[in-house]
């Protein structure tokens, strides 16, 4: 099979469920073929394809692309609106959480939402306090809506495929520094299930229970400590919310360590949630505290150094790590 | 004066009776204590509801606000139902899980009630784009107050409405108050229409309590827009005659407001023209004699409804919870 970058695997996703469903239309600024396919290019070559009434080019207006995606969505299409990027939100928010999250509920159930909203942010690529932040727990607080991150072009074209699919709202994450990932292209149709985590590896000493661009340091953290003896499991939840506690929950059971990673800021992010239920349900598995990591309590710098350092450290996970399994 | 032909007159004062009465209804059971909910006064708005409500297909979608009882009995959705959601009843349109400030009820066009100020028109944007993309034909009215004129959605949703030429209609009911503050204390142009032409938009100022003048304005922003002609801001200049929602303050309606507002009252003044229609008063009398009958029984109906079962607080969060 072919290598794809993830920007070709969302591409792919959102291509094939618009030619299979003529519902499936995407909406957000600089998105259609006159600004070039958006400012990532994950929707580069569609308007050739489907015209610009299904790759719609919006003015600078969250708030009405959100609710335009709400409408739509009411009245049983599947918009795919695009966020440029993720600190945006806080423009619409009111969209999100009180109609899109909520209108299934508060109508009894008579209208669902199924909608996708793409948004992309990252720390690491010196774009400053408003455009960086990871701000996956506002969503993750809310009933009603999905939290979806994928960490590689696999589960992207997948878990794009599944965000469509799906009958209700979905905030779907990419990370700016993903995007140019390459792996083998999963083929047409690939869908990867809403709320279930990848055991990206297997390990008996520890659960590392992350997701997005942090999988990657992950996975590197692991093959580091493999060589020092340490085991350890790396869990990627791709659904960040409602996650997949099942696999979470087994997982620590099995190695009796946990620890929470994320670029999001550490207090009240998704960790701090995670970290109490396992508390809660795998006390007597556990062999000491679980452990969080995230990024530093402050807005992301600008300097390349301080945002290098505010960034969760892969050294710092190694140290949290051997903390925990007794190995300092 | 543009004429209105008479069986459509007598559907407006229908309509406009019902919402009436409803009002009347609500606010009996609210002072008698038999039920107690949020509920915002529509007394005084009657006929622009029942003649937006009339100019639409049932098909039509409609977006309105937590003030959107007019709206709602208007378009038609069964009083059951409507009043089972309103008294939070099982039987009610969203079980009771929505209640006042959220009726929906798709089969009828009612897509959103929102109780947030200025956030139906986007929706109802989205609404209208389904039908531009699908070619159903279908047109959407999104209801809002003058206060939602000051807010940013509204100006966003506008904007992207006319350049997309939508088939939406934009429904301000000017009652001169936002939430409790006068017109005049919010907003220093004359006319929430004047907006409309910073968008490169048809907007019109229309007096709401005139049926010969809100109809044809509503009718022809109807058309428009189901010609692909784009979407109309039309003003329906009305008062709220009450405060904002039932059981407040509102002493601080000056008197000089209050006695322009029931010079004029739409009711009378549809009254009269329906007399003028050579319509008796015998036939009047018998419409809202029935319309009561209607309402008596639904509130009845309602308030021996079951109430929604605890489980529900877990369903329809998603669609695995459903």
């Amino acid at each position: 099979m072919a290598q794809i970058t993830m920007t070709q695997a969302l591409n792919l996703a959102i291509d094939e469920a618009m030619a299979d469903d003529p519902g499936v239309f995407c909406l957000g600024e600089d998105v259609s073929a006159k600004q070039g396919g958006g400012v990532f290019k994950v929707t580069s070559g569609l308007t050739e394809k489907y015209g610009e009434h299904r790759i719609r080019a919006t003015p600078i207006s969250e708030t009405a692309i959100i609710g335009a995606a709400v409408g739509a969505a009411l009245a049983g299409q599947r918009p795919i609106a695009e966020i440029m990027l993720m600190n945006f939100v806080g423009v619409c928010m009111d969209q999100i959480v009180n109609h899109a999250a909520k209108l299934r509920f508060m109508s009894g159930g008579q209208t669902p939402c199924p909608m996708v909203i793409r948004t992309t942010t990252g720390v690491g690529v010196g774009f400053g306090g408003q455009h960086s932040d990871m701000l996956e727990a506002w969503f993750a607080h809310v009933a009603g809506i999905h939290v979806v991150t994928p960490s590689n072009p696999a589960d992207a074209r997948g878990l794009m495929r599944a965000s469509i699919d799906a009958n209700d709202p979905v905030i779907f994450i990419e990370n700016i520094l993903c995007y140019g990932l390459k792996a083998e292209d999963p083929g047409p149709g690939y869908r990867v299930p809403l709320g279930k985590a990848a055991i990206a590896r297997e390990g008996t000493d520890i659960s590392l229970i992350t997701y997005g661009r942090t999988v990657l340091d992950a996975l590197a953290v692991a093959d580091d400590l493999a060589k020092e003896g340490i085991s350890v499991e790396v869990i990627d939840l791709r659904t960040i919310a409602p996650y997949d506690e099942a696999t979470v929950l087994a997982s620590v059971r099995k190695t009796g360590r946990a620890i929470t990673l994320h670029e999001a800021v550490r207090p009240f992010g998704t960790g701090a949630e995670i970290a109490a239920n396992i508390q809660e349900k795998c006390w007597d598995s556990l062999k000491g505290p679980v452990r969080r990591i995230g990024g530093t309590f402050s807005a992301v710098p600008f300097a390349s150094h301080l945002e290098q350092a505010w960034i969760p450290q892969k050294s710092d996970i190694v140290a949290q790590i051997k903390a925990s399994v007794g190995k300092v | 004066m543009a004429q209105i032909d008479r069986d459509k007159l007598l559907d407006i004062y229908t309509r406009t009776m019902k919402v009436n009465r409803t009002d009347e209804k609500f606010r009996e059971l609210l002072m008698g204590g038999k039920v107690a909910v949020m509920y915002y006064c529509v007394r005084g708005q009657e006929l622009v509801s029942a003649a937006a409500m009339a100019a639409l297909e049932k098909e039509d979608y409609v977006v309105c606000t937590y003030r959107g009882q007019g709206e709602q009995t208007a378009k038609g959705i069964p009083m059951e139902k409507w009043w089972g959601e309103c008294l939070g009843k099982a039987t009610g349109t969203c079980k009771g899980k929505g209640g006042t400030m959220h009726i929906t009820d798709p089969e009828t066009g009612i897509m959103v009630t929102t109780g947030v100020v200025g956030s139906g028109l986007p929706i109802a944007n989205g609404l209208a784009m389904a039908s531009q993309n699908n070619g159903d034909g279908r047109v959407t009215l999104v209801s809002f107050g003058d206060g939602a004129a000051n807010i940013g959605g509204f100006h966003e949703a506008m904007n992207m409405a006319q350049l997309y030429k939508l088939p939406v209609i934009f429904l301000c009911q000017n009652n001169r108050y936002g939430e409790h503050t006068a017109y005049a204390d919010h907003t220093d142009s004359p006319n929430i229409a004047t907006r409309a032409a910073g968008y490169g938009m048809k907007g019109v100022t229309v007096d709401g309590n005139d049926v010969h003048q809100i109809y044809p304005a509503m009718q022809e922003a109807v058309a428009r827009a189901r010609a692909g002609e784009g979407p109309t801001l039309v003003e329906a200049m009305c008062y709220r005659m009450m405060g904002h929602f039932f059981g407040s303050d509102f002493s601080y309606m000056p008197p000089e407001h209050i006695a322009e507002m029931k010079a004029e009252d739409p009711l009378p003044k549809l009254r009269q023209v329906m007399l003028d229609y050579q319509f008796t008063e015998e036939e009047l009398d018998a419409i809202v004699a029935d319309i009561d009958a209607q309402i008596n029984a639904a509130v009845e109906h309602a308030l021996a409804a079951p109430l929604p079962d605890t489980d529900e607080i877990y369903k329809d969060v998603l669609e695995e919870t459903a």
